[in-house]
């Protein structure tokens, strides 16, 4: 049964008032885990693939090519996995 | 002038690439790179010398105490400490605060005292003293920071008094690298006779440092940041105090004598001399190995020529970041008040893009509140992207940060 985990090495949450949520992919499935969230999710720009802007459903973020992404606005991690499920299962 | 270029050789992980980048380390405020000379003797220490120190007769344990003790005495030297015994190893910056904190304070602090910080303290010289107000009474007052970020001494004069039982300042702020002038804190905080407590975890690894001359009481430090292995800090703390003050943590180590009395079937206890008062069971023997080798190798470079280089560095940057259009540096333009650190900003990008964009090309840098939440929110900045410099660092790396730092412009 493939999992989030799958997929996601690290999660970090920053502090402050905007609480960003980092999404660290892991490194032998990066490639994969880009691959299925650009399919997913709308490309409202693209930096000479490096970065780039997304939307899925409400969730705005940004994915980078080094296989991290950075969530803003969710109200929690338990947000955050739901849009993950969505994007990557 | 210290060369770069032959420091570099030094530093096998600076030959990686990350992301098909040469990798460019920034980050050093955080954490320093290792030579393979500090490398090599944490290797040479496990497989030749390891033992337990002062506790066996047997010659591996006579020749790691020999090193133990020796690693003291280089630290000792190092800062210009009276001697060893002024040298307590610790795990690091924040427990050597701890240790002064708990073992200082616990006793010696009451209701109706007051401990003065700063707002551009790093959290580990806030949190410890904001959890043992709570529980001794006494009150904790914040100096406030001047606008450019340099910190405000009318304001340090106005708050101390006869009540300050001690000040805790850091030598260098960890978010703009703004070097205090603790001589004149330690000079006006002893007229009141109150004592000192320096946080050095940002200045001990890039300037000359004189305990003596700079009269602090206690100065904390780590070896990480100083190219040393994590996990070994210091505690410089003048002897006469620490022979005063009650033992941190009890245990093995720190204590002379241990005797049950069948009568009163307790226990009495005499300490051990210092610094072993303050260094309950058994230490970090190899972290401070691999600390008196990067001490080592840092005399050997010279901190003069240490701070030379930052200076040259920090100038050579600040001046190439003016000419980009949307990045802003953070606290004070002038160079000359600050060591090493550089914090800023991107228009329209968070301290987070900033950083894993430049990651993207091998650049590593700083992102966030850097443990120093207050100073942002006085400046209401969100949080702030930190370039920091260290021996290894070149020019050529910093016109490579600029070109990426361009890029991320147009984005």
């Amino acid at each position: 049964m493939v999992s989030i985990e799958d997929y996601v090495a690290r999660i970090e949450e920053t502090c402050g008032e905007e609480r960003d949520f980092i999404v660290i992919f892991k490194y032998d499935k990066k490639e994969e885990a880009i691959a299925k969230i650009l399919k997913k999710a709308k490309i409202e720009k693209s930096i000479s693939a490096i970065i780039f802007e997304l939307a899925f459903k409400d969730v705005s973020f940004r994915l980078y090519g080094t296989g991290k992404a950075i969530f803003r606005n969710l109200k929690d991690k338990g947000e955050l996995q739901k849009v993950l499920i969505d994007l990557l299962l | 002038m210290l060369d770069p270029y032959k420091i570099r050789e030094d530093f096998p992980i600076l030959k990686r690439k990350i992301n098909n980048h040469p990798l460019i380390y920034f980050d050093n405020a955080a954490t320093s790179q290792k030579p393979k000379q500090v490398i090599e003797v944490i290797k040479d220490f496990y497989e030749n010398h390891n033992a337990n120190v002062h506790r066996a007769v047997h010659t591996l344990s006579q020749e790691a105490s020999e090193l133990y003790e020796k690693a003291h005495e280089e630290v000792a030297k190092f800062i210009n400490a009276k001697g060893m015994e002024e040298i307590v190893f610790v795990r690091g910056t924040t427990e050597a605060i701890n240790l002064v904190a708990y073992a200082w304070g616990c006793h010696d602090l009451k209701k109706g005292d007051e401990v003065i910080v700063s707002l551009m303290e790093h959290h580990s010289n806030i949190v410890p003293w904001e959890i043992l107000s709570k529980t001794r009474g006494f009150d904790l007052k914040y100096v406030e920071v001047n606008n450019d970020g340099t910190l405000n001494y009318e304001d340090f004069e106005n708050k101390i008094s006869n009540k300050t039982k001690i000040v805790c300042i850091s030598h260098v702020s960890n978010v703009s690298g703004v070097v205090n002038d603790v001589k004149k804190i330690a000079r006006v905080a002893h007229e009141y006779s109150a004592l000192v407590l320096v946080d050095g975890a940002q200045s001990v690894p890039h300037l000359p440092i004189n305990a003596k001359d700079l009269d602090m009481d206690f100065l904390a430090f780590s070896g990480h940041k100083m190219l040393g292995p994590t996990g070994i800090g210091v505690l410089y703390g003048k002897r006469e105090i620490l022979e005063e003050m009650e033992p941190f943590q009890g245990g093995g180590e720190m204590i002379r004598e241990v005797s049950f009395n069948p009568v009163t079937r307790r226990c009495s206890i005499s300490w051990n001399v210092l610094p072993w008062k303050f260094e309950a069971g058994t230490p970090n023997v190899c972290g401070g190995v691999g600390l008196m080798e990067a001490v080592k190798y840092l005399r050997r470079i010279g901190m003069e020529n240490v701070k030379a280089h930052e200076k040259m560095l920090t100038e050579y940057a600040m001046q190439c970041m003016r000419e980009c259009k949307k990045a802003k540096i953070y606290g004070p333009k002038d160079a000359s008040v600050k060591c090493g650190i550089i914090p800023f900003g991107v228009d329209g990008l968070s301290s987070h893009d900033v950083a894993l964009f430049l990651d993207h090309y091998g650049v590593m840098i700083r992102s966030g509140f850097h443990c120093a939440q207050p100073l942002h929110q006085i400046f209401k900045l969100k949080s702030s992207a930190r370039i920091s410099f260290y021996i290894y660092n070149t020019r050529e790396e910093i016109d490579r940060f600029i070109e990426v730092l361009k890029e991320i412009e147009q984005v």
